[in-house]
């Protein structure tokens, strides 16, 4: 191939970076190895984790721990899937097309809202980003008003967006575990571009969305939920809160733990967003002979458009756990999410019971949906009991444990971690 | 045309089951208050478990994957993704940790975590390393906030503007303007490369730097870029590194020993971890030691024989994304760094040049190549000598599916009239871009000799072109139901 050039070697092919930008050594990396070094490798790494399949997890905080249909793993190493690129060439592309067309479609029924985005990179930044849209759509509006019960990781990343300088996040603490209802509704004026809440918040609280959707409302803004997927299920959705924007963390959808990634940021909108909604959009329309096709969509949004118009820089996005998704919603059904949802919450109920029992008490009394805080005087020492016991152990708060409940947990295994706690 | 999956619904057909429960019933009505309750299930699809596989596997047959066939889509770097590294972010020990299991139990990923910054830092020359970041314009976004965050701890806040080249991908404007600066389009010269004259002009103490690829979107190495260095530097700006184009240099020459100070990597271009139809991807982010302050939050750190993640950095950004970036995509790029080692990476950079260089040569003739000189791993073709028969980049790109071929990535880099941007990379053999050339200057004799049959094209793919205008006008974003 040299010669076809009329070339002798290959440093010829770099003859135009000069002889002092070459780097003129190799690489300080250790030699390559073979596939069989590599997998012992990787397995020895692998071998200094504890992983969830042999330890019974009860850490939720945002990532949980929920069984993966069999069906789900073998299809998402469908490769045609998984070594394809973003589908702008639909003549080629129709089956990944329709598959985050059907995606939307049942986003925007767990969720309640008209239209959804083909995803975002997780919870966190989608509530971002919709925040971010509420700023831009508002013409001058700067405040968000969130209280602190939103996920700790989430208003840090809202805080380094607003870096930015197009929004101002208006933390409001919190009381007694839930929404401070009044001084939110008194943090709420004229130039809040949007009020979020959390639903469960992320001490597994049920809140009353009501009151807030009322007052961001009366003053013209958009209500932002930032929901838990599997909860949709039993709890009332974004859309009959009266949210105008809901987001959320989509990996309890079929996404493995993964030490917090890649995960799925979903985002849906009502119709009036629709031209305003970051990232990409499939929608159906007809080929050349009249027939149904799919197709990204309202692309004038993007930045490959828009470039320095446009309000969102989001190109790759989280296709194949959208899809991961479509897969789990559809392996499940909806009798299976709402059963898994059902579980999830009773096994929640059966710990608070033990708990009691063994003379623990719930840090806030107040309606939960599958993860509730237990008050524990030291929180790390319990941690590290249940460790010591084979148990990966709840997330630590100042004075509690946040723990997680999932289907995957079994009342014996529930029984366990009573029995230590109770003797913390 | 196959059936959405809500056009197959079989109500009661889903035989999904949880364990026996031994924990008693309770309704969730007598637990959640009736108004936090939903009333109706959510529509779902009702299928059994064969009816959703065959579902999926068909979709699945109406796509195009690397796996499928030569992808020579431009400034996508779409190389063949080694399955040993599916594999190894499959291991339970990898995919099933918790972000927040205590550090202890997870010293194999955080050993990886540490390890990757190392060698990224090694491979782009930098000093600092984060991998949170989801993706390259997410990488962008983290890159430029640091900047700005530096422009501002030094008290330095005239700084509000950023250039980008007219050459540039659409992420970088946007990402600039999400941040919160004002764009400055820096011209290309005759040689494609950055106008120096241009940009020494805009160069001021209200610029807070410049975002460049390099190679360039054309694949041509910005040959000037340590006199664009220095002029970005005097003026006090930052030089800020989009990696997407990093596979043409990998091993040979390093961002930042060409003085750059912000850099992000794609590890699903360069470093072989699939793009999954889109996503997810993972963009690092690299820094210079007087930016290293402000890298979000955490970093992976070592002690004696310890890693941990260290969240005490006052002035960092703050973080971009939950937990620690994407986990998963990032042992898969892991795996791949030590399979080739530093000989194989720069290997893999040679060869990724040698057959950009090779296409390059073999289609000159049959298509307008306007930079027609030594390129880096891609270069940009037009459809200027089809244009009289009246056929454009856009028939010659669908005529492509009619040969079994992915389109290359076309209409971009913008400054390219009709441009057709190919990207081989190296994991083609010199047999396979034999038959893609053949496929190409089969293509251009179709232009002139029948030229209705490009202009047509396609005519073996699974649908006709599709009506893009009404999809635009009359969105329908979801199913309806029947």
């Amino acid at each position: 191939m040299l010669q076809t050039l009329g070339l002798s070697s290959l440093d010829q092919l770099f003859s135009d970076i000069q002889a002092d930008l070459q780097l003129g050594r190799e690489l300080n990396i250790p030699a390559g190895c073979g596939e069989m070094d590599l997998r012992s490798h990787l397995k020895e790494l692998a071998a200094r984790n504890r992983s969830t399949e042999d330890f019974p997890c009860f850490l939720g905080a945002g990532a949980y721990d929920h069984y993966i249909p069999a069906a789900l793993e073998q299809l998402l190493l469908r490769s045609e899937f998984y070594t394809a690129y973003t589908p702008y060439q639909p003549e080629i592309s129709q089956g990944i097309l329709q598959s985050i067309f059907e995606y939307q479609t049942m986003m925007c029924n767990l969720t309640g809202l008209d239209v959804s985005n083909a995803s975002l990179y997780d919870g966190g930044s989608a509530l971002a980003e919709a925040c971010s849209l509420a700023c831009v759509n508002s013409k001058g509006r700067r405040k968000v008003v969130v209280p602190d019960t939103v996920h700790p990781e989430y208003l840090e990343i809202l805080k380094t967006y607003s870096l930015a300088g197009h929004m101002e996040i208006v933390l409001v603490p919190s009381r007694k575990g839930a929404v401070d209802i009044e001084a939110v509704e008194s943090a709420i004026d004229d130039q809040t571009a949007a009020a979020v809440i959390q639903q469960p918040s992320f001490y597994g609280v049920i809140e009353d969305a009501g009151p807030i959707e009322k007052a961001i409302h009366a003053h013209k803004g958009l209500f932002i939920l930032a929901a838990e997927p599997i909860s949709l299920a039993i709890l009332k959705s974004p859309g009959q809160w009266g949210a105008d924007i809901a987001v959320g963390e989509g990996q309890p959808l079929g996404m493995s733990l993964s030490m917090g990634g890649p995960y799925l940021g979903f985002m849906t909108v009502r119709k009036s967003l629709m031209r305003k909604i970051p990232g990409r959009i499939v929608g159906q329309t007809t080929d050349g002979n009249g027939k149904i096709a799919y197709v990204l969509t309202l692309q004038a949004r993007e930045q490959h458009i828009r470039r320095e118009q446009a309000t969102s820089n989001i190109c790759s996005n989280q296709a194949l756990c959208a899809l991961a998704a479509s897969m789990y919603l559809t392996l499940v059904g909806p009798q299976g999410l709402t059963d898994i949802a059902r579980r999830c919450h009773q096994l929640a109920l059966y710990a608070r019971q033990a708990l009691e029992q063994a003379g623990l008490r719930l840090k806030y009394d107040r309606p939960f949906f599958n993860e509730f805080a237990v008050s524990i005087t030291d929180p790390a020492a319990a941690n590290r009991r249940l460790q010591e016991n084979g148990i990966i152990g709840g997330y630590e708060m100042k004075d509690a444990l946040l723990l997680a409940f999932t289907e995957k947990r079994t009342t014996a295994e529930i029984d366990r971690l009573v029995a230590i706690l109770g003797g913390v | 045309m196959s059936k959405l999956i809500f056009e197959k619904n079989i109500p009661g057909s889903n035989a999904f089951s949880l364990p026996v429960f031994d924990g008693g019933h309770p309704a969730v009505e007598t637990s959640i208050p009736a108004q936090f309750l939903r009333q109706a299930q959510p529509q779902l699809p009702e299928v059994s478990e064969v009816e959703a596989v065959r579902h999926f596997t068909e979709l699945s047959t109406r796509a195009y994957g690397v796996d499928s066939g030569l992808y020579p889509l431009g400034s996508c770097t779409m190389k063949y993704n080694p399955k040993i590294n599916e594999w190894g972010a499959r291991l339970p020990g990898m995919a099933c940790l918790h972000p927040y299991q205590p550090q202890d139990t997870m010293q194999g990923a955080l050993q990886l975590y540490y390890e990757m910054q190392a060698m990224l830092a090694e491979i782009t020359g930098m000093d600092s390393f984060s991998l949170q970041p989801a993706a390259g314009a997410h990488g962008e976004m983290t890159g430029v906030l640091i900047m700005k965050a530096y422009h501002q701890h030094r008290q330095d806040h005239k700084r509000t503007r950023m250039m980008v080249p007219d050459s540039a991908h659409g992420t970088n404007p946007a990402t600039a303007n999400v941040v919160g600066f004002d764009v400055i389009e820096i011209k290309s010269g005759a040689r494609g490369l950055v106008d120096l004259e241009d940009l020494r002009a805009k160069m001021s103490d209200e610029v807070a730097g410049l975002m460049l690829t390099n190679p360039n979107t054309l694949g041509l190495f910005e040959e000037d870029i340590e006199e664009i260095a220095a002029i970005v530097h005097e003026g006090g700006g930052l030089l800020y590194y989009d990696g997407a184009n990093l596979n043409g240099i990998m091993g040979v020459a390093r961002p930042g020993d060409m003085g750059f100070d912000v850099v992000h990597v794609n590890l699903h271009k360069t470093f072989s971890t699939p793009h999954g139809g889109g996503g997810p991807g993972s963009g690092p982010v690299g820094v210079k030691s007087p930016l290293a302050d402000f890298l979000p939050v955490p970093v992976a750190a070592k002690q004696g024989d310890t890693y941990r993640f260290d969240y005490d950095r006052p002035l960092s950004i703050g973080k971009v994304k939950n937990f620690y970036g994407n986990f998963g995509v990032i042992v898969k790029a892991y795996a791949y760094i030590k399979a080739l080692g530093g000989a194989g990476l720069k290997e893999a950079c040679q060869h990724a040049v040698l057959n950009a260089n090779y296409l390059r040569h073999r289609l000159r003739g049959a298509y307008h190549i306007p930079q027609d000189r030594l390129c880096k791993h891609e270069f940009v073709a037009t459809s200027r000598n089809q244009t009289p028969q009246g056929v454009t980049t856009l028939d010659i790109a669908k005529r492509l599916i009619d040969y079994g071929y992915h389109p290359p990535t076309v209409y971009f880099p913008l400054i390219v009239h009709e441009a057709i941007m190919i990207e081989p990379t190296e994991t083609e053999a010199r047999q396979r871009l034999d038959d893609f050339a053949a496929a190409m200057e089969a293509i251009a004799r179709e232009a002139q000799e029948n030229p209705e049959v490009v202009i047509q094209a396609p005519h073996n793919a699974d649908i006709k072109r599709v009506d893009e205008v009404t999809a635009a006008r009359k969105p329908v974003l979801k199913w309806e139901g029947s």
